[in-house]
C-alpha cells in the first residue's frame, strides 16, 4: 500500500479495522463475516463519498504523490518500440525532459514529457523534474524532427515549474521557454498536451501550446504553485490550502474557463492506485484527439491552435 | 498681534529643520531624488533627459505616457483599445478595487498602452508596459491589448515594438495570466511568418511571465542599461542554490554578457536606434 493522504484517514482507519477483524476470525475460529461484509460495504461507501468529494488541496496532494504514474510510466503503457532521444546539440541533456518516438497503436508519434523521480536518487538526477533550458531547447528540436516527419506531437506536462537556478538564468530559461511557445504555436503537426501532475507555471505552458490540452482528474495547472500564492499574495505560505482553492487550479475550473478540452477521469483515489487501469482512460481520450486531425492540413491545423489561444481571456469592452 | 507673528515664525521654523527621515524624503513633484547617486534634479530637467539622471545615468522608471512623448514623431501617436476593462474572474477581494484605483493613478486601462504612431516617418505598432500600473503585471487584458495590437501589426504589415516592464503574470487571475503568455505567442508567430519585425525592449524590470514570453523573443531584443531581466526571483535563486549572487545578476549587461540581448542602449539614444532599426527593415531598402 503506498502512502496515504490526511483526507484518506477515514478509509485509512476503517480498512485497518477490517483487517484487524479479518485477523482475528482466521486465529480465533468464529465467524465474523457478517459484520465484516458489513463494514466492506462502509468502506466502498466511504471510498466513493470521499475520493468523488476532493477539495483543490487533497488534489494538489494526489497530484504530487510519490507513486503517481510519471511520463516514463505512460510511455511504457501507451506506446511501442518507443525509443528515447536525448540531447539540446547545444549544452546537454536534461534528465527533467524525456522526449523520443514510437508509435501510438499503428501511428509514428513523437512523445514529449517532464520527468520527475519517485524516490530521492531518482529525483536528484532528474532535478525534481524541473528543467533547465536545455531541456526546453532539446523539447524544441523534437518537436521540429517531428514537423518535419510529419509525426503527431504528444506532451505529458508534470512539473512544478521551470528550473530556478542561477545556471539556468545564465543560459537562458526565459527564452528558451519563451523560444518555445511562439515556435509551438507554428507547429504543422498536431500538438496534444496531457496535464498528469503539476502543471506549474511557465515551465508547463512551454510543452503546453497545444491543439488539445487535457488534464487527468486529480492534475493541477496553474501561474503559481499554491504556497508561492499563498506567500505573494497574502504573506503565509501556510496559507496553502486556502490559496489552492482560490486560485482555481484543479482540472473542473480549468474546463469551466475553458482553457482545457478534457478532463480525463482517474481511477478511483487517483492514478497511483492503478497505473495500468489510468493508461487505458488515457488512450481513449488520445485516440480521439488525435482523430480530430486526421482531416485537417498544416493551415488548419495552425489555425486551430491560434483560435483556441485567441480566445483565452476573461475582460469585458 | 505682534506675539502670534513670532510664534508662528518659531513653528515655521521648526518644520522647516529637516529631520534625518525628511532628509531622504524629496518632496514630489518639484523635485526629484536619483535613488542610486541621491542627486537632486529639477523634475522639470529630469524629462529633458528622458529620464535619466544627468549625474549617474541611472534610468528612473517611466510611465507609458512619458515614453509615448520620447518616441514618437510629434502628434504621430494614437492609442487602441483604451476601453477594456479588466473583470475579477477569481473573485479575489478588494483585485478590482487595487484596478480602479491603479487606473486613476495612471490614467491608463490597464498596464499596457497600445497603438500606433511613426517613428522616423516609418507606421509602427507598439505595446508600451507600465510599471506603476499593479507592477506591470499580466493580466487578461494586457494579454488581450498586445495580442491586439500585434495582430493590427500584422494586418497593416507594419513592425510591432514591445516595451516590457513588468513584474510577471497577475497572480489575481490565475492562470489565466499565465494563458496570456500563449495568446501574446500565437500572435508573435503569426506577425512573425508574414515577415515583418519584432523589436523587444526590456525595460526596468522585465521579469517572470514576461520576460519568459515576448519580451525575449524579438527579432531584436534591446534592454535598457542596469534594467532587472531575468526569469526567476533573485530572493527565490538564492533560496535555491544557497549561494550569494554576483551584485550584476539579472542585469541588461549580465544579459548582454550571457548572449540574450543583442543591445543595451542607452535611453537618450534609443529613439534614434529604434528609428534606424525600422529603417534598416523597410523592404526594399532607401
Amino acid at each position: 500500500m503506498s502512502k496515504s493522504l490526511a483526507f484518506e484517514e477515514p478509509i485509512v482507519k476503517l480498512r485497518e479495522k477490517i483487517n484487524e477483524l479479518e485477523e482475528f476470525t482466521s486465529a480465533n475460529d468464529v465467524d465474523l463475516s457478517d459484520e465484516i461484509g458489513k463494514l466492506k460495504t462502509r468502506l466502498s461507501n466511504l471510498e466513493t463519498e470521499i475520493y468523488s468529494n476532493m477539495e483543490p488541496w487533497d488534489r494538489v496532494q494526489v497530484a504530487r504523490h510519490p507513486a503517481r504514474p510519471t511520463t516514463k510510466d505512460y510511455i511504457a503503457e501507451l506506446f511501442e518500440d518507443f525509443m528515447e532521444l536525448h540531447g539540446d546539440r547545444t549544452f546537454g541533456d536534461d534528465a527533467a525532459i524525456v522526449g523520443g518516438i514510437g508509435f501510438f497503436e499503428t501511428k509514428p508519434v513523437t512523445v514529449i514529457g517532464h520527468q520527475r523521480g519517485k524516490d530521492t536518487k531518482e529525483n536528484v538526477k532528474r532535478n525534481f523534474g524541473m528543467p533547465h533550458p536545455e531541456g526546453y531547447r532539446k523539447a524544441l528540436r523534437l518537436m521540429k524532427q517531428a514537423e518535419k516527419f510529419g509525426r503527431p506531437i504528444i506532451c505529458f506536462i508534470d512539473t512544478k515549474g521551470a528550473y530556478p537556478g542561477k545556471a539556468a538564468e545564465e543560459r537562458g530559461q526565459s527564452e528558451a521557454i519563451a523560444r518555445n511557445l511562439v515556435e509551438m504555436a507554428g507547429l504543422k503537426v498536431p500538438v496534444v498536451s496531457i496535464v498528469i501532475g503539476e502543471g506549474g507555471s511557465g515551465g508547463a505552458l512551454a510543452l503546453g501550446v497545444a491543439n488539445h490540452i487535457h488534464m487527468l482528474e486529480h492534475s493541477t495547472y496553474s501561474v503559481i504553485s499554491p504556497e508561492g500564492a499563498a506567500s505573494i499574495l497574502w504573506k503565509d505560505s501556510s496559507l496553502s490550502k486556502q490559496a489552492a482553492e482560490a486560485m482555481k487550479i484543479t482540472a473542473p475550473h480549468l474546463k469551466e474557463m475553458k482553457i482545457i478540452d478534457e478532463i480525463i477521469p482517474e481511477v478511483l483515489g487517483g492514478a497511483h492506485r492503478d497505473p495500468k487501469a489510468q493508461a487505458l482512460q488515457i488512450r481513449e481520450v488520445l485516440r480521439a484527439s488525435l482523430d480530430t486531425f486526421r482531416e485537417m492540413d498544416e493551415g488548419g491545423i495552425i489555425d486551430d491552435r491560434y483560435k483556441k489561444f485567441r480566445k483565452i481571456g476573461v475582460f469585458s469592452e | 498681534m505682534i506675539r502670534d507673528l513670532f510664534t508662528k515664525n518659531k513653528k515655521k521654523q521648526a518644520i522647516t529643520i529637516p529631520s534625518a527621515d525628511a532628509k531622504n524624503d524629496v518632496p514630489e513633484g518639484l523635485m526629484t531624488k536619483c535613488p542610486e547617486c541621491k542627486e537632486i534634479i529639477l523634475t522639470k530637467d529630469l524629462m529633458k533627459t528622458a529620464k535619466v539622471c544627468p549625474k549617474c545615468d541611472h534610468h528612473f522608471k517611466m510611465t507609458a505616457w512619458e515614453r509615448v512623448e520620447c518616441l514618437f514623431d510629434k502628434d504621430t501617436f494614437e492609442s487602441m483599445d483604451d476601453h477594456l476593462k479588466t473583470e475579477n474572474p477569481l473573485n479575489f477581494p478588494s483585485y478590482t478595487e487595487k484596478v480602479e484605483s491603479d487606473a486613476e493613478k495612471t490614467g491608463l486601462n490597464e498596464a499596457v498602452l497600445t497603438g500606433i504612431g511613426k517613428i522616423g516617418g516609418n507606421e509602427v505598432a507598439v505595446a508600451i508596459m507600465d510599471s506603476h500600473f499593479r507592477m506591470g503585471s499580466m493580466g487578461s487584458v494586457v494579454g488581450e491589448k498586445i495580442t491586439r495590437a500585434v495582430e493590427k501589426a500584422t494586418e497593416k504589415g507594419i513592425p510591432v515594438l514591445i516595451f516590457s516592464a513588468s513584474g510577471g503574470a497577475r497572480m489575481q487571475e490565475g492562470v489565466l495570466s499565465l494563458m496570456q503568455m500563449a495568446k501574446t505567442s500565437v500572435a508573435l508567430k503569426r506577425h512573425a511568418d508574414n515577415g515583418l519585425l519584432f523589436i523587444s525592449v526590456m525595460t526596468y524590470p522585465t521579469t517572470g511571465g514576461v520576460s519568459a514570453s515576448f519580451a525575449s523573443v524579438g527579432d531584436i531584443n534591446i534592454a535598457e542599461p542596469k534594467a532587472l531581466i531575468g526569469f526567476a526571483g533573485r530572493r527565490v535563486i538564492e533560496q535555491t542554490v544557497r549561494e550569494k549572487l554576483p551584485e550584476d545578476f539579472q542585469t541588461a549587461e549580465f544579459l548582454m554578457e550571457h548572449g540574450q540581448v543583442d543591445a543595451v542602449i542607452h535611453r537618450c539614444e534609443m529613439t534614434e536606434a529604434l528609428a534606424k532599426l525600422i529603417e534598416l527593415h523597410v523592404k526594399g531598402g532607401k
